[in-house]
C-alpha cells in the first residue's frame, strides 16, 4: 500500500481546486468479478434452500432433523478453511523478506468470516440437539472443543484491535493465527478422540467413503459451495476495506504528527524571537 | 404427530432464516462500509480499480 505524503483528504481538503481530480469515482469496493461472485452466491444459496428444505428427502432415523446438516457441516468445513488460510496468511506475513501488510489483512478477514460461521454451526447444532437429543447444549467433546475454538478466534480477533503500529498488530497477531489452528485438528478428531455424543464424521471419515445418500450428500455439496462463494466474495471485500482503513489511519497520523511539528517549529520560533528582543547585558549600554 | 412436525419445522426454519439473516446481514455492512471508506480515499489509492 502507498504511503501518502499528501494528508487532506477529498472531505477535508482546503484546495477543492486541486483535490478536485483526486475526488473518488470509484466509491465501492466491488469489481466486474465480485459482482459476478455475488451473484453466484445468491443463486447457490438459493439451491441450498431448494435441496435442504424442497428436494432432499428425511432421514430414516433423524427425520427432517437432517436438514440442519446441510448448513451446519458446510459452516465448519469453511470455518476450518478460514482458518487455515488465517494460519497460512500468519504465516506468510512472519516468515517472508517483505513482511507485506496484505497478508496481515487476509488473515484478519478470513479469521471474521470463520468466526461467524463457527457460530452459525453452534447455533444450527444447538437446534439439531434440542430436536434428536430433547437438549440444546451439552458439555461433550465436540461441542466444547467447538465452543473453544469460537472463544480463541474471538480472542484472536480482539487482539487485532489492540494499539500499536499496523506492524505490531500483524505480527502478534500472526503469532496467535499460526497457534490457534492447532485446535482445528482437536475439534476434528474429538469425537474419536473421546467417547462423545456427537456422530463421527460421514462425509470425512477416516475410510474417505461417504455413507451417505446421494441427493443428501449433492445438498451438503451444493451448501459447501454457497458458503465458500459468499467466503471468498466477502474476505476479497473485506480486505479491500481493511486496506482503507489502514491508509485513513496512517493519514490521520501523518496529520497529527504534522499538527505536532507544527507546534514545535512555532514555539522554536517564538523563543527565538523572544530572546532576540531581549536586550543582552553589556550590549548597547553606557560605556 | 403434526404438533411435533411443527415443532419440527419451527426449529429447522428458525436455522436456516438465522443463518441467511447472518450472511446477508455481514454482506450488507460489508458493502455500506466498504462505500463509505471508498469515498474518502481517491481511486490511484484503490489497488483494485
Amino acid at each position: 500500500m502507498t504511503h501518502l505524503d499528501d494528508t487532506s483528504t477529498a472531505t477535508t481538503s482546503s484546495t477543492p481546486g486541486a483535490d478536485a481530480e483526486r475526488l473518488p469515482s470509484f466509491a465501492t469496493t466491488g469489481t466486474r468479478a465480485t459482482r459476478f461472485l455475488g451473484i453466484a452466491t445468491l443463486v447457490a444459496m438459493g439451491w441450498l434452500v431448494l435441496f435442504g428444505l424442497v428436494l432432499s428427502p428425511a432421514d430414516v432415523n433423524q427425520g427432517e432433523s437432517v436438514r440442519f446438516f446441510y448448513i451446519h457441516a458446510p459452516t465448519i468445513w469453511v470455518a476450518y478453511n478460514s482458518f487455515v488460510v488465517t494460519a497460512f496468511s500468519s504465516g506468510a506475513y512472519l516468515f517472508t523478506k517483505k513482511h507485506s501488510l496484505g497478508w496481515d489483512r487476509l488473515a484478519g478477514a478470513s479469521a471474521e468470516i470463520g468466526v461467524v460461521f463457527v457460530a452459525l454451526t453452534l447455533l444450527t447444532g444447538a437446534l439439531w440437539g434440542r430436536l434428536t437429543w430433547g437438549i440444546f447444549w451439552q458439555w461433550d467433546a465436540r461441542l466444547t472443543t467447538t465452543a473453544l475454538l469460537f472463544a480463541t478466534y474471538i480472542g484472536y480477533l480482539a487482539v487485532r484491535r489492540l494499539g500499536g503500529s499496523h506492524h505490531q498488530r500483524a505480527k502478534r497477531s500472526a503469532v496467535l493465527g499460526l497457534l490457534s489452528v492447532l485446535l482445528i485438528p482437536l475439534v476434528h478428531w474429538s469425537v474419536l478422540i473421546w467417547r462423545s455424543l456427537h456422530q463421527e464424521a460421514t462425509v470425512l471419515d477416516v475410510d474417505g467413503d461417504a455413507d451417505i445418500d446421494g441427493i443428501m450428500l449433492f445438498s451438503i455439496l451444493v451448501g459447501v459451495v454457497a458458503f465458500s462463494l459468499f467466503y471468498v466474495w466477502f474476505v476479497l471485500h473485506r480486505t479491500r476495506m481493511l486496506a482503507m482503513e489502514d491508509l485513513i489511519e496512517e493519514r490521520g497520523l501523518d496529520a497529527a504528527l504534522d499538527a505536532r511539528r507544527a507546534e514545535g517549529v512555532k514555539a522554536v520560533e517564538g523563543i527565538e524571537a523572544s530572546r532576540a528582543d531581549e536586550t543582552p547585558v553589556g550590549d548597547g549600554g553606557p560605556s | 404427530m403434526i404438533l411435533a412436525l411443527f415443532e419440527d419445522a419451527g426449529f429447522i426454519l428458525t436455522g436456516y432464516i438465522v443463518t441467511f439473516l447472518a450472511v446477508g446481514a455481514l454482506a450488507w455492512r460489508v458493502i455500506r462500509s466498504g462505500r463509505n471508506l471508498a469515498k474518502q480515499i481517491p481511486d490511484d489509492e484503490k489497488y483494485w480499480t
